[in-house]
């Protein structure tokens, strides 16, 4: 079962460099594209199953022994978020197929957009089952450099504007990442994130406090969480909607994972953990206040990633297994919805020309399928019950009741506060793009358009375009998969409380690489 | 753990100029502080694998407390291609934004520009608009030579009249 394990890299990688060689041939060049991220697909699937069912699966690359060669550890945590991933990679590819085919490739090159995409989705596989804090680090780098390419795709001059935000603040989280490497391996020694785990606490407790934090701040970036989010909302909206909807879904999730990773196994039971809940307070209420002020749907849309960024560093805040479970269960929840909910925007974007809810209108006469296909996510987002969502939520408050401190319960408060914003801000897009009439469209008054501000660069309204079923598939299939995460709610939890219980203390991943004697 | 002073120094001032040209606006200079600054942290990795000793290859005679830490140099190895990799791209992206604009400085995003100027954005005005043609070095550069050529006349060519 092990020999499983490194597919789910080399699948994308090998199907990557037959896609480039292949430029000349497009269909080919899909069909790779497609079968490697199935292959990744089933490979995780089986691994979930195998590693829920209570078998650890460790690779020792190389065949050198843990602490000198590099691992690959595959937990119930790493198998869920490989899992999530293939899923949400393949219905985003399955909607760049039918943009593509729609428009003779001109938003999406084609000799180079599914190379890099299949690049893309091997730095976030890579990272997730990176034992070894090095390798996790360019797992991170493999994922930026594709991001870089594919955030700018097409060179125009408002995706190089958006995309040297980014790409500057990507290289200064990276520097911070790998600066934080270099020092933990001064005060400790190794890069192996078990050992590290196990070395950590013989370090003077200033050190682990100024190590914990540089690794936070490196992550922190990654994740958008405040004060390092400002960068999200800038960038995320002008690159093409597939690419968008990829890198909300995934890119700050990784993020979020390394963070999970950071305070349950290196630095479990921190000191750091009431700022870290202050920290998520502060992420989810700016974060939603932004999304209220947007009249752009993309941009309200990243303004909401980030604020549900917070609910997840809740979830790891609270510290205990019930927290960190439904951060899991809310980590996978929003990888769904928000991917989503970016797709139905491309889809509005076709129909109505432009993302602006100040221009549209009309949209549930001339397009009732895109209509169910906001409206389903955008309820599961604002946490309606029976969606994932509230489900998520639910979790969530119920761990922070449990650890019944005051801020938990001025969490739980700004929680049920900025849900509702969120429904407010999603819906005030149902109002106005799919309720009003097309015809009132000009000279509309309303207090909802009052106060909100339009994207900068903000074009007039495009020709509509017609929307290939191949999209509007891609997008109903997430939305069915969010309908899954409802339906199957019970066994998908009963995964991520058991991922929860497997990271309270470092002792279960420890005894995961080094064997439960202590050697292999 | 015995620390090279030179090293620690050199790593200092490059971490400075690094993160000083990083914030400048001209993305070359950006791309210049970030390779400044990407050498600074190999040097922080080589600081961090304590002090220097013999190779680190078994042979008789040579006890593993004399040998260098082999590991940071591997690590340092990826990051110095990982840097190499990220440069090239920048490079590209330089190229590529000099040619849509004809210079490689990051535009004013608009609303901060209404933000400073309270509602109305006023920097813009004197910005030349860029003529036609699609070569590397065009109209801008003689228009930046004949800047030059102004200094000796003019004592303080202020940024402003740039932008």
């Amino acid at each position: 079962m092990t020999a499983l394990v490194p597919l789910v890299v080399l699948l994308p990688l090998i199907g990557a460099a037959t896609a480039l060689v292949l430029a000349k041939r497009p269909q080919l060049q899909r069909l790779v594209t497609l079968v490697a991220l199935v292959g990744v697909l089933a490979v995780g699937i089986v691994l979930l199953i195998v590693v829920d069912g209570g078998v650890p699966l460790v690779v020792e690359v190389g065949g050198w022994e843990a602490p000198w060669g590099i691992v690959l550890v595959v937990d119930r945590l790493s198998a869920l978020m490989v899992v999530v991933s293939a899923i949400v990679l393949l219905a985003v590819l399955l909607f760049s197929f039918g943009q593509g085919l729609a428009d003779g490739h001109d938003e999406t090159p084609v000799s180079i957009y599914y190379p890099t995409y299949l690049i893309l989705a091997t730095g976030v596989f890579n990272a997730f089952i990176a034992g070894d804090l090095f390798n996790l680090y360019v797992g991170f780098e493999i994922l930026l450099v594709a991001s870089y390419v594919l955030i700018t795709l097409g060179g125009t001059e408002a995706r190089i504007r958006a995309g040297v935000t980014y790409i500057v603040v990507s290289l200064v989280s990276s520097m911070f990442f790998l600066a934080s490497i270099a020092m933990i391996y001064g005060a400790v020694g190794t890069v192996n994130i078990a050992q590290i785990s196990q070395r950590m606490a013989e370090i003077p407790l200033d050190v682990q406090v100024l190590l914990h934090v540089m690794l936070l701040v490196g992550f922190g970036i990654k994740a958008a969480v405040f004060p390092l989010s400002f960068w999200l909302p800038d960038s995320y909206p002008t690159a093409p909607a597939p690419v968008t909807a990829v890198f909300a879904g995934l890119l700050t999730k990784v993020g979020v994972y390394s963070i999970i990773r950071t305070e349950t196994v290196i630095f479990p039971g921190s000191e750091l953990n009431p700022y870290l809940m202050v920290l998520a307070l502060a992420t989810m209420v700016v974060g939603v206040l932004g999304a209220v002020a947007q009249a752009d749907i993309k941009r309200m849309l990243s303004f909401t990633l980030v604020s549900h960024i917070g609910y997840m560093i809740l979830g790891v805040a609270l510290g205990s297994a019930a927290g960190t479970a439904a951060a899991i269960y809310y980590i996978v929840h929003h990888i769904v919805v928000q991917t989503t909910l970016f797709l139905a925007a491309g889809l509005i974007e076709r129909q109505g020309g432009t993302t602006s809810i100040s221009k549209l209108g009309g949209l549930l006469a001339a397009a009732p399928v895109i209509g169910i296909l906001f409206f389903i996510p955008a309820l599961n987002l604002g946490g309606i019950p029976p969606f994932s969502g509230f489900i998520g939520k639910l979790a969530l408050f119920e761990a922070a009741a449990e650890q019944g401190t005051v801020l938990a319960y001025v969490l739980i408060a700004a929680g049920a506060l900025v849900s509702l914003l969120t429904l407010y801000a999603l819906i005030r897009v149902w109002n106005m793009a799919f309720w009003r009439p097309a015809a009132d469209v000009e000279d509309y008054e309303s207090d909802l358009l009052a106060n909100v501000t339009e994207a900068p660069h903000e074009k007039a309204v495009v020709e509509t375009r017609t929307t290939p079923k191949l999209m509007v598939a891609a997008t109903g299939g997430m939305v069915a998969v969010s309908l899954v995460l409802t339906v199957f709610a019970g066994p998908l939890y009963g995964i991520a409380a058991r991922a929860g219980e497997n990271l309270e203390g470092p002792g279960f991943y420890v005894d995961l690489v080094f064997g439960e004697d202590g050697n292999d | 753990m015995t620390v090279s002073l030179v090293l620690l120094v050199v790593m200092a001032v490059l971490y400075a100029c690094g993160i000083y040209l990083m914030l400048e606006r001209s993305m070359t200079r950006v791309l210049l502080g970030f390779l400044l600054v990407g050498n600074a942290t190999n040097l922080l990795i080589l600081i961090m694998a304590g002090v220097a000793g013999v190779a680190p290859i078994v042979a008789d005679g040579v006890s593993p407390e004399e040998m260098t830490d082999p590991l940071p140099q591997a690590l340092i190895l990826t990051a110095i291609v990982i840097t190499f990799a990220v440069s090239a791209f920048l490079l590209a992206l330089i190229y590529r934004s000099w040619r849509l604009a004809k210079e490689d400085d990051l535009d004013d995003d608009e609303d901060d520009v209404a933000m400073r100027a309270g509602g109305e954005s006023l920097l813009f005005e004197d910005r030349d608009d860029v003529t036609e043609g699609d070569t590397e070095f065009g109209t801008r550069a003689q228009a930046a030579i004949s800047e030059a050529a102004e200094l000796d006349h003019h004592v303080e060519p202020s940024r402003e009249t740039k932008k």
